[in-house]
């Protein structure tokens, strides 16, 4: 087993690594840029190492920078944590020629699936559906336009190099792909250095479903059950849960299998997610494979006990994976991504968190690296806090997250609480009507309830008090959980 | 349980800063002293896991409270290697190993005394292998040299104090 772990990352998922090392009595090293000096995770870690100012890419992203740390402290192994440089296959290989542990799967892998046209084809090889598409990035408009046509419109166009979202593109019809497909070229060079595209089926109203798969070095290959993250506002997961409810037994034995074979047919070690786009005929679609541990992993954990950060600690120490295949799901979970951003508008709010109250009781968790009098820095993610429940079922779940909700405090800069609050009290959302349009159609109904509460007049102000009155309490503020209304 | 009395610890201190150690780590039955050789950050910690309040210097927990002593004394450290009034500190632009020297056999770039010019490489900082040249980018007297010769410094640590011409 590892001595000492250094930690390649910051903010909720560097303490969340350290928490895991900690219990499996492994000494941890943190670094930081200058601006995350009073960082929990430094605070925390056994030794620290300040590794650069506080642009990333001068600091964590900083390779030089990180390994060198991992030398002078003596670290066996590092933890690249998700985002940075988890899915940098050339960081990982540099460790390994530092006789450093990667905890995560080999560099070729990571390689391999981060090329987005060959992780399709890859996935088509191993048998797992994937969306009709090109298979190699297209050589032009010429035969875009051709095989959309083949396909059927709507199509999306995407850079090879792309991902989380970036670069992407939706075609409507013929006439547009000309213009489509140049500009698509132009910004995925730009963006990503490498100007590749290929082209998929686009579907309307998909759930986005992934599954949490495991391997190790001695050829087991396990996934842990789905999570539905169909929440999302620019390709931003808000709300993630687990299980998915549009899975039967039988679903997600078939895509959990599906999920497995691909893992296998990489010889995948360590943790990693299957992202799938399900339609409303039940027919599941290979999205993109990310080959890291993520940032909604908690879910999975409250429905199968499972610790995952430890089980990649474990496997990449040479351990077995002695989990069952395909364990079923036990209760409900749902988390919400508390992020430092204006409810309504999204705009960051970085700054001092003059009250930090998160909540706790029964089926209540919160992943953070966050505390009162702690200054958010602007320079990273807007990140604050994850706020996971579970219970028995769903409903009984999304009446604990309410809960939770109206008991976290936050005062000094504006958190998206309050939007979650009113995410969980959204009727779609309760029925589980969920799909990757979901925001759209709630900001839609919030615009349209906000008009109707403005409509001017004396009725229209009775309505917009009576309206405010019945809206939970302004979000987050220890004066909100007080007052009645609005 | 027998720990360290206020005494010995301050004895230790001394040690580590006279000798220029990197660090000094001590350890009984259930007691921990680890002592930071690096010259401004000097440190104490125990075997308990530290209070989450970052806003005061260096947290230190320890069995019946007497390391407590330890903290008060690694501060008055720190306060030791403030650099003077009106010093230019030079620090380091990157994470390695320091060396006084291009090689173990070799002089040292330079010495408390020299005069430097800006561009003029003062020492070494090895990382992977790498031997970056450390450049002055002042002209002056070097009056404080901060780590010892093949000590671990970080991005933004004090490297040397000029007084400045």
């Amino acid at each position: 087993m590892f001595k000492k772990i250094l930690i390649a990352n910051r903010g909720e998922i560097a303490l969340r690594v350290i928490q895991a090392c900690r219990e499996l009595g492994i000494a941890t090293v943190a670094v930081h840029s200058t601006a995350d000096r009073d960082s929990l995770h430094v605070t925390y870690a056994d030794e620290d190492v300040c590794i650069g100012p506080p642009p990333a890419a001068e600091s964590y992203l900083k390779v030089a920078s990180i390994v060198a740390a991992a030398e002078i402290t003596g670290a066996d192994a590092v933890h690249p944590g998700y985002g940075f440089l988890a899915e940098n296959a050339r960081f990982a290989e540099m460790l390994g020629e530092c006789k450093l542990a990667w905890i995560g799967p080999r560099p070729e892998t990571i390689r391999l699936m981060g090329d987005k046209a060959q992780a399709r084809r890859t996935a088509a090889a191993a048998g797992v559906p994937v969306l009709p598409g090109s298979e190699q990035p297209l050589a032009g408009a010429a035969e875009a336009e051709r095989l959309a046509a083949e396909i059927g419109y709507p199509v999306i166009l995407k850079a090879a190099a792309g991902g989380g979202g970036r670069g992407m593109r939706i075609v409507g019809s013929a006439d547009e792909m000309g213009r489509q497909f140049g500009t698509a070229r132009e910004e995925a060079d730009k963006a990503f250095g490498d100007g590749s595209i290929y082209l998929e089926k686009y579907l309307a109203e998909p759930r986005h479903v992934e599954f949490q798969v495991f391997g190790d070095a001695h050829g087991n290959v396990i996934h842990l059950g789905e999570r539905e993250c169909s929440i999302q506002r620019r390709h931003q997961k808000l709300i993630e849960e687990a299980p998915s409810p549009a899975l039967t037994p039988e679903l997600r034995a078939e895509m959990g299998a599906a999920a497995v074979a691909l893992a296998r047919e990489v010889g995948y070690e360590n943790a990693g997610t299957i992202e799938f786009l399900l339609d409303r005929d039940g027919r599941f679609y290979f999205m993109e494979m990310n080959t890291r541990i993520q940032v909604e992993h908690p879910v999975t954990e409250m429905v199968t006990g499972i610790d995952l950060v430890r089980l990649q600690i474990e496997i990449a120490a040479g351990g077995r994976i002695e989990i069952p295949n395909g364990l079923t799901p036990r209760g409900h979970a749902i988390e919400c991504r508390i992020n430092a951003e204006d409810p309504d508008r999204f705009t960051p709010s970085p700054g001092r968190l003059e009250t930090f109250h998160p909540p706790c009781g029964p089926g209540t968790r919160v992943d953070t690296h966050a505390y009162e009098d702690y200054v958010i820095p602007p320079y990273y993610d807007s990140l604050v806090a994850k706020l996971i429940v579970h219970d028995r079922g769903r409903p009984e779940a999304i009446a604990r997250m309410a809960r939770a909700l109206d008991f976290f405090v936050v005062e000094g800069i504006k958190t998206t609480i309050p939007l979650h609050r009113r995410i969980v009290r959204d009727p779609e959302f309760v029925a589980g009507r969920l799909s990757t349009r979901f925001m759209e159609g709630f900001l839609a109904r919030r615009r349209e309830q906000q008009a109707a509460e403005a409509g001017g007049g004396p009725a229209g102000a009775a309505e917009s008090s009576a309206a405010a009155a019945s809206e939970p309490a302004t979000g987050g503020t220890a004066a909100g959980a007080r007052r009645a209304g609005g | 349980m027998r720990v360290l009395t206020f005494e010995q610890i301050k004895e230790l201190v001394e040690l580590v800063s006279r000798r220029g150690l990197g660090g000094l780590e001590l350890e009984r039955s259930g007691f921990r002293l680890k002592i930071d050789g690096r010259r401004v950050r000097a440190s104490a910690s125990a075997a308990a896991p530290p209070a989450a309040q970052p806003a005061q210097p260096a947290p230190v927990a320890g069995s019946g409270g007497e390391a407590g002593e330890g903290a008060a004394q690694g501060d008055e450290e720190a306060a030791a290697a403030e650099p003077p009034a009106g010093s230019h500190v030079v620090t380091s632009p990157i994470v390695g190993t320091f060396y006084r020297a291009s090689a173990p056999d070799a002089d040292p770039f330079v010495e408390v005394g020299s005069r430097v010019k800006p561009g003029q490489v003062l020492c070494i900082i090895e990382a992977m292998k790498i031997m970056n040249e450390i450049e002055s980018d002042a002209a002056g007297v070097v009056v404080e040299i901060y780590p010892a010769n093949a000590q671990a410094v970080e991005f933004g640590e004090p490297l040397f104090a000029l007084r400045p011409d």
